[in-house]
């Protein structure tokens, strides 16, 4: 999984694309003093090349996930929320199924505690699915990696992974393809409130398969025979136990552990 | 008719504490793994965890479909497989999926 140094990502940005000296210094830095080691992803990037072909990889799969936005919308107007109190979820949150959880179980008054837990324990998963991005993240500095962390929600860290894996290096993947879900899931949840119920069901148009979609393209490209047969079988067997067993999204957490413990215990 | 500008401050602070608590598993996982650094045990864990957490999402998902939905699971594997284009997997996917839902 170590990427060719001689990938087109090493081109570098025009100046007059990028008038920010200090990003495209970073990246010609990297390349060349660490492009001996090759135990790591070297040279991960972060520039605008970066951020736009995040965002433009990411509108197909962002038009699925407006979708789920406005079905979000329709449930939180019945909810009794505000258009405000809509985007404001939206835009701090940005957790799609942790919100449709959240005003399902909204009352008035707001079970606090309930809401707050239910939404912790549904993106509990995304801890994982963070951990995972490390190879490449251990390059950025702190500001850009928990700045990009926020814009993470499952189809793009499913891109982010696709692009990275395959040699990329481009470390504002997330950020951009962040971005693009960000917009269109702020804007849809409010065209939700407005106009309420006129997309009641995604599945009508397909849309509730984007997400199964974009993880069976990410599947294809993370097979490896060799290596994923075991740990794969382990946590596709773990998961659908534990979905049978317990509601929410905890065989996303079971089926991953199950491998990754499996896996430790193998190499031992 | 709810106003639609309203903010009432319960909201608003609920809202933020589910910002708060999502924030802190989206960062949580890595934080910890600096935090606490990395030995042998932990990278082989790490290499394996893309696509299991894949696996473990997609498993249920699927298993809660249908033949249109395993069938164009199939058909955004082929097409992904075969081009490497994840937009025209993504297409072709979500219009298998509406037209044998309609067929099937």
């Amino acid at each position: 999984m170590v990427p060719p140094y001689w990938s087109d990502s090493t081109e570098m940005p025009t100046t007059d694309e990028l008038p920010e000296t200090e990003q495209s210094t970073d990246s010609v830095t990297d390349e060349t003093e660490t492009s001996i080691d090759d135990t790591a992803p070297s040279a991960v990037t972060f520039d605008r090349d970066g951020i736009r072909a995040g965002f433009v990889t990411c509108v197909p799969v962002a038009l699925g996930v407006a979708g789920y936005g406005i079905a979000f919308g329709v449930l939180a107007d019945r909810a009794g929320l505000s258009i405000a109190e809509v985007a404001l979820m939206s835009a701090t949150v940005l957790a799609g199924a942790s919100q449709i959880i959240a005003v399902e179980l909204w009352a008035d008054p707001v079970p606090a505690a309930t809401v707050v837990l239910a939404v912790f324990a549904v993106n509990l998963r995304y801890s994982l699915m963070g951990a995972a991005l490390r190879p490449w993240f251990k390059h950025l500095s702190a500001t850009r990696t928990y700045g990009s962390l926020f814009f993470m929600a499952d189809e793009n860290w499913a891109l982010t992974m696709r692009d990275l894996t395959s040699g990329s290096r481009r470390g504002a993947f997330l950020l951009g393809s962040g971005l693009a879900i960000w917009l269109f899931w702020v804007a849809s949840s409010v065209i939700g409130v407005a106009v309420g119920g006129v997309i009641d069901d995604p599945a009508t148009f397909g849309l509730d398969f984007v997400l199964v979609a974009t993880f069976v393209a990410l599947a294809v490209e993370l097979w490896d025979e060799a290596s994923t047969a075991v740990p794969w079988a382990v946590a596709l067997v773990t998961a659908l136990v534990t979905a049978q067993v317990l509601a929410g999204q905890w065989h996303v957490i079971a089926g991953g552990v199950a491998a990754a413990v499996v896996e430790v215990v193998r190499r031992d | 008719m709810t106003d639609p500008l309203a903010l009432k401050p319960t909201v608003v602070a609920v809202i933020a504490a589910m910002a708060a608590a999502t924030y802190l598993t989206k960062a949580g996982g890595l934080w910890l793994l600096t935090r606490f650094g990395v030995n042998d045990r932990v990278e082989a864990a790490l290499e394996v965890l893309p696509g299991a957490i894949v696996v473990a999402v997609l498993g249920p998902e699927l298993a809660t479909g249908g033949p249109p939905e395993w069938l164009a699971g199939s058909v955004v594997a082929v097409v992904a497989w075969r081009t490497g284009n994840i937009f025209l997997a993504l297409v072709t996917g979500v219009g298998a999926v509406v037209v044998l839902r309609a067929m099937l």
